[in-house]
């Protein structure tokens, strides 16, 4: 197992470093660079400095060197943990970047967590009462979560917030809580600003999980170990919890692991929707004002994250089923 | 002797493919000289079964799915609406009624006292005293909704060009989703946004399907290197996240780029990431049957590698193409709305859904005037239509599970 991990985590290396030369790419496309969108602001409220200026800012930052030049500049800093300098923040990247990608993962863990503990039960008891009325229920429920996803989902939780429930929809904390010290209120209200996103960008997943969980529930009841328990008398509470449930977890775990690429790509926009701070936010403004080496970083990030968890859904999978081997 | 043989062989398929032809008329006409049975009829049934082709199956198992077919009914009515926009909105994407802004959807009476005579009240813009913006409903003014009326110029695909308007009012405004902060009509902005989110959406998916069967069966059909390289290729685009990496090459387009051309750019940068899916899909569909006997029997028959490809795997693949193109419509008009709403994507004066919503944006205008978010009711339906239909669709393809 350890030997496979290490060759899993040195495989990562060469595509990252792919990856990193693509976002370089991707972040240099735009035309022109920070300064001269920073130019062309200042130009539209009535200032401005002349190209003279920019053209000597934009070479004390080395933006006029050639992309090679400047790439290799950028990546060297990377083992000492300097990823660039943002220009809008006037502050390294990293710290930036690192708040967000935490939040991020705070939500993204959240949302695994409501998954498993919903889509799970709502599983088995679809298979166990196939084709009741709860089964179709919840099947319907669930195929209209899978038809909406985060983006629209955020849309009308927002609206719903605002026009229906008139609660002040979104937002990491209440106004009133903004600047008081943490005390048990506020850590309530910020758990009730939480869970929205987290529950939005979840919902999508779950029902995917359940129809998994469902059907694999129904194949594993079918099997003839299940009968067997059945025959020996065993209680049909302990038959489908502790034999047929245990076994079908595994396609649901691997299901699941597809599912994390989603809720990453997905937490962006519903971070700007909700206005929580997840990556989305500062990466649409560090997009919008040509701030590269930020968008780059959060790019790299979120792809390195979106490996990492690729990496730790093999190991659950491994860890959950026994049966199989890593060579 | 082996010439004569052939020949002799090719004479004997030929007659007995002849036979096979005129089967079904054999059977027709013996089957029509006797009367019926129960148990014959069940037996024409079964063969009708046994004899339709792998699409008659499909098709059939289709349309007893009520939910499906009410999904493909609904993207059907979706996508006539955007196509007749300019006949069923009263108004053009750009109409302003100055004196109507912010409107609230309007009340249509079908019944006059007592006649079917649909009409409107008349309404009037006024300040309450904390110069709020009020309407007044004038009870005694109706307005009559005319139905096949002159209104504005529009024309139909470039095609037909007319002033024929579903419905329209004689004075004062018909507008049954409310205005915007403009004063323009939701309902036909609405109509109007669709043909662009509809089509980027289709256009999208084309391209995709374009590379992404070419390369999935390539890369299934050949294996080895070539397969490597596209594997690696999928996995390089699928270590990003997909909106991040819309929303960072989206961002490169130049604002002032003419419209036509960033609605093909952006399109170019959906089908960037959705190639992949189908790709990886088709893939696993060719591995799975690219041994099978009936690519065995083309390819030693000298069926060339196109052939085998363009005649045999394609088609034989064609039913989960389907699938994925249904199930990949609809997030590909979401990564638009998502893209234009984020103000990366389509820009104005393109209009579509996306756009629609930026222009809600702010918070408070969603509270105060909730009928600027109706884009999202479309979207939320053409999304809902298109799953189901993809959902009944996949059911179909596989005709010989029950």
């Amino acid at each position: 197992m350890t030997a496979y991990l290490i060759r899993r985590i040195l495989g990562m290396v060469p595509l990252m470093i792919i990856v990193s030369m693509v976002t370089f790419v991707i972040i240099q496309l735009p035309p022109g660079d920070f300064f001269t969108t920073l130019q062309a602001e200042i130009a539209e409220t009535g200032g401005g400095q002349d190209s003279e200026t920019v053209k000597v800012m934009a070479a004390r930052y080395g933006l006029d060197q050639p992309l090679i030049v400047r790439y290799l500049k950028w990546v060297s800093g990377f083992p000492f943990g300097d990823f660039g300098w943002s220009l809008e923040w006037n502050s390294p990247v990293l710290p930036l970047v690192w708040n967000r990608m935490a939040y991020t993962v705070l939500v993204g863990a959240l949302s695994l967590v409501f998954m498993v503990i919903v889509a799970l039960p709502i599983g088995i008891y679809s298979a166990t009462h196939q084709y009741s009325f709860g089964d179709h229920a919840l099947s319907l429920v669930g195929f209209l979560g899978l038809s909406l996803p985060g983006f629209l989902l955020a849309l009308i939780w927002m609206f719903l917030g605002i026009v229906v429930l008139r609660i002040p929809a979104g937002g990491t904390l209440s106004r009133e809580f903004a600047e008081a010290p943490w005390t048990l209120a506020k850590l309530w209200d910020y758990f009730m600003h939480l869970w929205p996103p987290a529950v939005i960008l979840a919902l999508a997943s779950t029902a995917q999980l359940q129809r998994i969980m469902r059907n694999s529930m129904l194949e594993s009841l079918g099997q003839q170990y299940v009968t067997t328990a059945r025959a020996k008398g065993l209680e049909e509470r302990k038959v489908v919890n502790k034999y047929a449930a245990r076994v079908s977890i595994n396609p649901v775990i691997s299901v699941m692991a597809m599912e994390v690429p989603k809720i990453i790509s997905e937490s962006t926009i519903v971070g700007i929707v909700l206005s929580v701070p997840t990556t989305g936010p500062l990466l649409l403004r560090a997009l919008m004002s040509q701030d590269m080496y930020l968008a780059g970083t959060f790019l790299l990030f979120m792809a390195l994250l979106l490996m990492i968890s690729n990496l730790l859904a093999d190991m659950a999978l491994a860890w959950a089923d026994p049966r199989i081997v890593y060579t | 002797m082996s010439e004569q043989t052939q020949q002799e062989l090719t004479r004997q398929s030929e007659e007995l493919f002849s036979l096979y032809e005129q089967l079904p008329a054999v059977l027709r006409e013996e089957l029509s000289e006797v009367d019926l049975t129960a148990a014959e009829l069940d037996e024409m049934k079964a063969r009708q079964i046994y004899g339709a082709s792998q699409w008659q199956l499909m098709w059939r198992k289709f349309i007893r799915n009520r939910v499906a077919l009410f999904g493909g009914v609904i993207v059907l009515l979706y996508y006539l609406a955007a196509v007749l926009a300019g006949f069923i909105a009263p108004y053009t994407l750009t109409t302003r009624f100055g004196q109507y802004i912010y409107l609230p959807p309007q009340r249509v009476y079908i019944f006059d006292n007592g006649t079917v005579r649909p009409f409107v009240y008349d309404v009037k813009m006024a300040f309450d005293k904390d110069l709020r913006r009020v309407f007044e409903v004038d009870r005694t003014k109706k307005i009559p909704v005319q139905f096949f009326a002159k209104g504005e110029r529009y024309d139909i695909l470039g095609l037909v060009e007319s002033d024929i308007h579903l419905f329209q009012v004689p004075a004062g405004i018909v507008s049954i989703l409310g205005t915007d902060r403009q004063g323009r009509d939701m309902f036909s902005r609405i109509l109007y946004g669709s043909q662009v989110s509809l089509t980027i959406g289709l256009i999208g998916v084309l391209l995709s399907l374009f590379v992404g069967s070419i390369l999935g069966v390539v890369s299934g059909y050949y294996g080895g290197g070539i397969d490597n390289l596209i594997q690696r290729l999928i996995e390089l685009v699928r270590s990003f996240p997909a909106i991040p990496l819309w929303m960072a090459l989206s961002a490169a387009v130049p604002p002032h780029w003419p419209p036509l051309r960033t609605y093909f750019v952006v399109t170019l940068i959906l089908s960037l990431v959705g190639w992949t899916w189908l790709a990886r899909q088709l893939r696993g569909q060719v591995l799975a049957i690219r041994n099978a006997d009936f690519v065995l029997a083309s390819r030693l028959s000298g069926g060339s590698d196109s052939r085998i490809i363009f005649k045999h795997l394609i088609p034989a693949s064609i039913g989960q193409i389907t699938v994925v193109a249904t199930l990949a419509m609809p997030s590909m008009i979401l990564a638009e709305t998502a893209l234009s709403f984020l103000g990366l994507g389509l820009r104005p004066p393109v209009t579509s859904w996306g756009v629609l919503l930026k222009e809600v944006q702010n918070i408070q205008s969603i509270a105060l005037y909730p009928w600027v978010f109706s884009p999202a009711l479309a979207i939320t339906g053409v999304i809902l239509a298109f799953n189901f239909l993809g959902d009944g669709l996949r059911d179909a393809s596989d005709p010989y599970t029950v």
